[in-house]
């Protein structure tokens, strides 16, 4: 599955481990949301970054006293049509205020790239190779958005806002 | 009426060619037809019976006349020449082809319209009063609240895959006229005791399978909150709603399960903490969209102009039809006039190409250049002088959208039905025009006074059954047509779903049942000005239900 991050193709670092196999070290590893609940006071000491895949049905404030050692948040769209992730992924942003790569995983294509990214994500495990090359064509279709997201896009309502200001001080200079 | 600026075309321009991508990809392959179809539908395209579908989205029902040119001619070069008026305000095309669906929209983006989010699982198009800015009963214009809700969620990049599709309406009179509680989530304005205006807020409304009328989670919600508010309701939703039941999808379902209090600590928990962010509403946000609104410079006028007495005294039947059609405007002079979709015989909420130019011309030169949608499926010139009336009138006459019907048993709504949908199971049009025929003397139907008759194909009720006075729903029994009935449902400030009569009745019996509806309820009824919803209410529907099934 291409993965997709700053714009452009590359590789998994990440090794994503058995629920019941021992952890290599110094290599990012990737757990089952499970075994991260089982063993996390364990996981959060272990030398290697370290990220967890996180069902699309359970909260994510459950993470929020682990996000300073989480360096990768896997979020799943079992479908294209199931969008609960984009909930997770503003809230483990503009709430929580996670900082680590925030990855989608599953039934991810081309047509939902702007969503994502204007959601929080930045990497993206993209389900077919020839929109995972359209990526880039993809998030730079749109040049405005009505709302605030948690790319830290201004809104329109906004830039409007700070145009007529902008207007209104150059009206009286 | 709003005018879009370079924020709102360049958008829209946007989203047209992101369409013609997509279409090429499905027309190449690319794209397989489950993968384009929530693509399409997120711009307002179906699948139907025989041809793809167009909505698409006329916000809070105003158009400009401008608008309404081009609603005629993409009727005109893409559909067969009429478009159909929905209980959404919008407008439908049901013959178009996917290669042309592109240039169809490019030249809706002309004049600012698209089909963004008239169908899909995100936020439909916003409804409102369709007297909205013009009803004297109303403390401010609701479409400026609407218009902030619809840039809010147009592509919005976290509910644009929600369980299922979310309808929201405004209102700010104190009649209904926005059927507010059979909406997924509904605002209706109040002044709280301090005298500060705000915004009840009730959730969890809606027809089909499972009707449910909102109820009220918010009290008095602060102007500055509404979209923190709308935003924290649909995380909620979006995360909660069931995914697993496509019929127990809506919102109404999660708050039934988990009532509405327990919803509601959801939804304040969410809220806390986003509500002092970047989505509050200074003044200056509200005003930079109020601001663009256009409202008309009425000349002083006075109410009651000699020509319209003349008028009047001339002509019994434009005295009839200024008594029905015509409703009071808060400019003195001025009046409100409902143009009739509901011809004896016709399709309801059907307009041809050359009635949409010829309104358009009218509403140029007799209403400021502006038109509404009325989820009645009726349109509406909002700003009628009333010296004008009579020439008004005879216009309208003369392209056939005049009939004096309007609230009255004829004054039907319908969805398309079996003749067009996929999902139907039976015919609603030719139940509607049998009914029309059936009361065709305009004489009765005044005696009848106020009695709405929706009709649905099937039980997704968009023809809103469950809410008609007299609520018709087609249901399919071994490969035949019936049609349940119910009585006593209204969408009203008093909402109330109706209850159901009896057995379902055959296709060929609907007409004869409504007929013997009507002749129970003029014999039931203690005066003639009581309404028939009132009759029902005070007497029940025993009377009815015995009259009905007697000799069935």
């Amino acid at each position: 599955m291409p993965l997709v991050e700053n714009g452009k193709l590359v590789e998994d670092r990440y090794i994503r481990a058995d629920d019941d196999a021992p952890l290599p070290e110094r290599v990012p590893v990737l757990v089952s949301a499970k075994r991260f609940l089982a063993e996390a006071d364990m996981l959060v000491r272990r030398d290697g970054s370290l990220g967890v895949i996180w069902p699309n049905d359970r909260r994510v404030a459950e993470l929020k006293p682990w996000l300073g050692h989480l360096a990768l948040i896997a979020l799943e769209f079992p479908k294209f049509r199931d969008g609960r992730a984009y909930s997770q992924a503003r809230q483990l942003r503009e709430i929580l205020g996670f900082r680590g790569t925030l990855r989608a995983t599953g039934d991810v294509l081309r047509d939902q790239f702007t969503f994502l990214v204007r959601a929080g994500f930045d990497s993206f495990a993209v389900k077919k190779p020839a929109d995972a090359a359209a990526f880039a064509a993809s998030i730079g279709r749109f040049s405005v958005f009505y709302q605030p997201g948690a790319d830290g896009r201004i809104s329109a309502l906004r830039r409007r806002l700070h145009t007529t200001d902008a207007a209104k001080t150059s009206e009286t200079v | 009426m709003y005018v879009y600026d370079a924020f709102d075309r360049t958008l829209v321009a946007e989203r047209v060619e992101e369409f013609r991508d997509q279409v090429a990809r499905r027309l190449s392959g690319e794209l397989t037809e489950d993968e384009f179809k929530p693509l399409r539908l997120m711009n307002g395209v179906y699948l139907q019976l025989h041809a793809y579908m167009l909505r698409t989205a006329i916000p809070y029902g105003t158009l400009s006349s401008a608008q309404l040119r081009m609603l005629a001619h993409v009727a005109r070069k893409y559909d067969r020449g009429y478009g159909h008026f929905t209980t959404r305000q919008n407008i439908q095309y049901h013959w178009i082809k996917l290669a042309e669906l592109p240039d169809a929209m490019a030249d809706l983006a002309s004049v600012g319209m698209h089909g963004m989010q008239t169908s899909g699982n995100c936020v439909r198009n916003i409804t409102t009063d369709q007297w909205a800015g013009v009803a004297p009963d109303e403390t401010e214009d609701p479409r400026v609240f609407a218009e902030l809700i619809r840039q809010h969620v147009t592509l919005h990049p976290e509910f644009s895959f929600m369980p299922r599709k979310f309808k929201i309406a405004v209102g700010t009179a104190a009649r209904d006229r926005a059927a507010l509680r059979i909406h997924d989530l509904a605002l209706q304005l109040h002044r709280n005791a301090e005298g500060e205006a705000g915004f009840e807020v009730m959730v969890g409304g809606g027809l089909g399978r499972t009707p449910f009328l909102a109820q009220t989670i918010k009290p008095f919600l602060a102007k500055r909150d509404v979209l923190s508010y709308v935003e924290a309701v649909l995380r909620t939703y979006n995360q909660f709603g069931r995914r697993d039941n496509i019929y127990k999808a809506r919102i109404k379902i999660l708050v039934h399960e988990l009532g509405p209090e327990a919803f509601a600590k959801e939804v304040d928990a969410e809220w806390q903490s986003i509500k002092d962010g970047t989505l509050t509403l200074d003044d200056a946000a509200v005003a930079a969209i109020a601001d663009r609104f256009f409202y008309p410079a009425y000349e002083r006028l006075a109410d009651g102009p000699p020509q319209l007495a003349e008028a009047r005294r001339a002509s019994r039947d434009f005295d009839l039809w200024l008594g029905n059609s015509v409703a009071n405007h808060k400019a003195p002079g001025y009046a409100i006039v409902t143009l009739s979709l509901k011809p004896e015989g016709g399709t309801p909420g059907d307009a041809t190409a050359e009635q949409m130019d010829a309104i358009a011309d009218l509403a140029v030169r007799y209403s400021f250049g502006e038109i509404r949608v009325g989820h009645e499926q009726n349109l509406v010139l909002p700003h009628v002088a009333q010296r004008d009336l009579s020439a008004v009138w005879q216009a309208l006459q003369a392209i056939g959208v005049a009939t004096p019907n309007v609230n009255l048993v004829s004054d039907i709504i319908s969805c398309p039905g079996l003749d067009y949908c996929s999902l139907a199971n039976a015919r609603s049009i030719p139940i509607a025009q049998e009914i029309t025929r059936r009361f065709h003397n305009l004489d009765l139907q005044r005696d009848l006074g106020r009695l709405h008759v929706n009709i649905s194909g099937c039980i997704n009720a968009c023809g809103h059954h469950h809410v008609g006075h007299i609520g018709i729903l087609g249901v399919e029994k071994n490969g035949e047509e019936f049609y349940q009935i119910t009585l006593g449902g209204k969408a009203d400030e008093g909402a109330t779903l109706g209850t159901l009569l009896g057995p379902a009745v055959p296709y060929g019996q609907v007409a004869d049942v409504v007929e013997d509806i009507a002749a129970a309820y003029l014999e039931l009824r203690e005066r003639p000005d009581e309404l028939f919803i009132d009759t029902v209410k005070r007497a029940g529907i025993e009377p009815f239900r015995e009259r009905v099934y007697a000799t069935r």
